[in-house]
């Protein structure tokens, strides 16, 4: 089997796009100056509740909008909490990691009556886009992938463009960088905050379901597995900016997509497993290494002493 | 009078806990199912005479991956690597007591302490990637944790395997290097007094010596600190590596323990990293109170289990529980500032 073809680039796609949609949230609360590591246990939530959903109506879009709006209402826990109450997000967020495995594996138990995972018979998972068959590259790339997939690279164009371009993008920036200055001038600091916070938990539904219903049809307990850490890893890695969001997490999705090929040649599936952390890790360091180099190479010495 | 009763250090933390239980005794409520038996079989399967043994083991591993989370905490930072550091302590300890091929009363202190130089060593490092390279310790823990975990289950299921068994297991130990028993007890072990002692020894560093000092205005205030001229990179390696050393501990007791061997998952699945994590948060991270805060998350653990068994109320309540008095806990402040303002106002 050749490392290289079209198919193993739709599986980096594959990978990619969950990590995608929760970085994108990650790195729009980070623009607003809410430091999100609340996105593993949203993802973990929105991929139990866009199963639930498409199992109870046997609608895979109904399931989609279940995780959704109840991963947004869910993070109504942190919004309301770090932007309006000024609480330490950091705490309510390994609080709500723990609380969406906990409830996943509990509500599993109660309302399927199973432990470990679920695939039901017939479950809707999101549709792919068959149309696409016969063109060159873009069939290859595209055609088996969920409908969500090209959505995760709209939404992140569209909010760069609308973080670069719009005075509500401009704002949002403010309240980040300085949020005295942004009050001074009448923005509502703790209520852009709570409510990016809140969108950040819409799109980390859409990154669940992406996970239990796009790139398979199931639910397994805590099957994001991390995911939601690597989307905050690559949110410190591009320095908050959504536009190069892309470029690392298919960094990612190609370590994930490279581990699932060297285990088919052979390769301990646990040493695989690990590659995507370690060389997310090596890339953050690396990136270091190399912005601070420019820095200091771009400033004058009279701004090194100070 | 009621003020000032409300107004007690104790009133925080036991609310949270109170407020905790309550929630999930209406979440049990709507699974349709009795959460006076739940909690009543938690306490039961908990404080049983015949499981006190292997409750006060527990607790100890509760009390020593509170210390993992609390030492850090004393400076600010969070350590969510527990995990990693646990495991890669079980299979140092496991490897230098099988393979060396020692004498017992050698085999298993060279473990233990071979087991929190590793697990320090490897905690650590996450003390440059943030002073250096600026990766907060909270990511580089969490991302360090899984490679350790995979590296020490690759090494429990080929290198070390048991030959012939279907499980992911490591061989039993020789006899020698089994950890000593207090008296005929079966789980606890000298291993509970060791992670005694640690506790005491950070209750005393803390309280009475000046690198707890240092530690704690760092975590008061970082900028204060170094304009004081404290090293906050080195506070960190110091407050990292011991934090590593005593999860390596941990998972070196549970190995040297009953059943003497290592078996993959099995040093993680009983979650001892979150729910110490939870009695830190609890206790302030304040080292006095990790043990007495440690006792609830080890009814919790421990009952959940027979509550199962019993109630038929799933055992993932009690991380619904320790995810829920976080929460309380973090949302606190907003009392702390409404209580501030009636004072400003009496």
């Amino acid at each position: 089997m050749s490392i290289f073809e079209w198919s193993f680039v739709a599986a980096v796609l594959t990978s990619a796009t969950p990590i995608l949609f929760a970085a994108l949230a990650g790195a729009l609360c980070a623009q607003a100056g809410v430091f999100n590591i609340a996105l593993e246990g949203q993802m973990l939530w929105g991929a139990f509740a866009a199963v639930a959903g498409s199992y109870y109506t046997g609608n895979a879009w109904a399931g989609v909008l279940v995780a959704v709006l109840s991963t947004a209402i869910y993070s109504v826990i942190l919004a309301v909490g770090a932007a309006r109450w000024k609480a330490d997000p950091i705490i309510i967020a390994i609080g709500t990691n723990l609380l969406s495995l906990g409830l996943t594996g509990f509500l599993l138990r109660v309302l399927f009556d199973t432990s470990g995972s679920f695939a039901p018979q017939g479950l809707d998972g999101i549709g792919t886009m068959p149309f696409l068959k016969g063109i060159p590259v873009i069939g290859d790339v595209f055609a088996g992938q969920s409908v969500l997939v090209p959505l995760a690279f709209v939404l992140i164009v569209a909010a760069g463009l609308w973080l670069r371009l719009t005075p509500g993008g401009l704002r949002l920036r403010g309240v980040g960088e300085h949020p005295d200055a942004a009050a001074t001038l009448g923005i509502g600091v703790a209520r852009y905050q709570t409510w990016v916070t809140i969108l950040g938990g819409g799109l980390c539904g859409l990154a669940g379901a992406q996970l239990s219903l796009g790139n398979v049809t199931l639910f397994t307990e805590n099957m994001t597995a991390g995911r939601g850490w690597i989307a905050v890893a690559a949110v410190i890695l591009v320095a908050n900016k959504a536009f190069w969001l892309p470029v690392a997490c298919l960094g990612f999705g190609a370590a994930e997509a490279l581990g699932f090929r060297l285990q088919g040649i052979g390769a301990p599936q646990q040493l695989t497993d690990a590659a995507p952390y370690a060389i997310t890790l090596v890339v953050l360091v690396i990136m270091r290494v190399v912005v601070t180099r420019r820095r200091t190479h771009a400033l004058t010495p009279k701004e090194t002493l100070v | 009078m009621i003020a000032r009763l409300t107004r007690h250090p104790a009133v925080v933390p036991i609310g949270a806990v109170v407020l905790a239980i309550l929630i999930g005794a209406v979440v049990i409520l709507l699974a349709g199912l009795n959460p006076i038996d739940a909690y009543a079989a938690v306490l039961q399967g908990s404080l049983d005479v015949r499981n006190l043994d292997y409750t006060f083991s527990v607790w100890g591993f509760i009390c020593g991956m509170g210390l993992v989370a609390a030492i850090p905490l004393r400076m600010g930072e969070f350590n969510l690597g527990g995990n990693g550091q646990l495991v890669l302590g079980g299979i140092t300890a496991y490897v230098v007591a099988s393979q060396l091929g020692l004498p017992g009363i050698v085999a298993v202190p060279l473990a233990l302490i071979a087991a929190m130089l590793v697990s320090g060593g490897f905690a650590a490092v996450s003390a440059p990637l943030a002073t250096r390279f600026g990766i907060p310790i909270i990511i580089s823990t969490l991302l360090l944790s899984p490679v350790a975990v995979a590296v020490a289950s690759y090494l429990v299921r080929f290198p070390l395997a048991e030959k012939g068994s279907g499980n992911a297991q490591t061989p039993v130990l020789p006899e020698d290097a089994h950890i000593w028993s207090l008296g005929d007890l079966r789980y606890t072990t000298v291993g509970l007094l060791l992670i005694i002692a640690v506790m005491v020894i950070f209750y005393i560093v803390d309280s009475r010596s000046a690198v707890g000092f240092e530690l704690r205005v760092t975590g008061a205030n970082r900028r204060f600190g170094e304009y004081a001229g404290l090293k906050p990179g080195r506070l960190a390696l110091g407050a990292m590596g011991s934090a590593g050393a005593v999860a390596g501990l941990v998972g070196a007791i549970i190995v040297l323990s009953s059943p003497y061997r290592f078996i993959d998952g099995a040093l993680i699945s009983p979650g001892y990293t979150f729910a110490g994590l939870a009695a830190a948060l609890l206790a302030g991270g304040r080292p006095a109170l990790v043990p007495v805060t440690a006792i609830l998350f080890t009814i919790l653990q421990v009952g959940g289990a027979s509550m199962e068994r019993t109630a038929e109320v799933p055992r993932q309540l009690s991380d619904v529980l320790q995810g829920v008095v976080i929460v309380i806990l973090a949302l606190r402040v907003v009392l702390d500032r409404r209580r501030a303002g009636a004072g400003k106002d009496s």
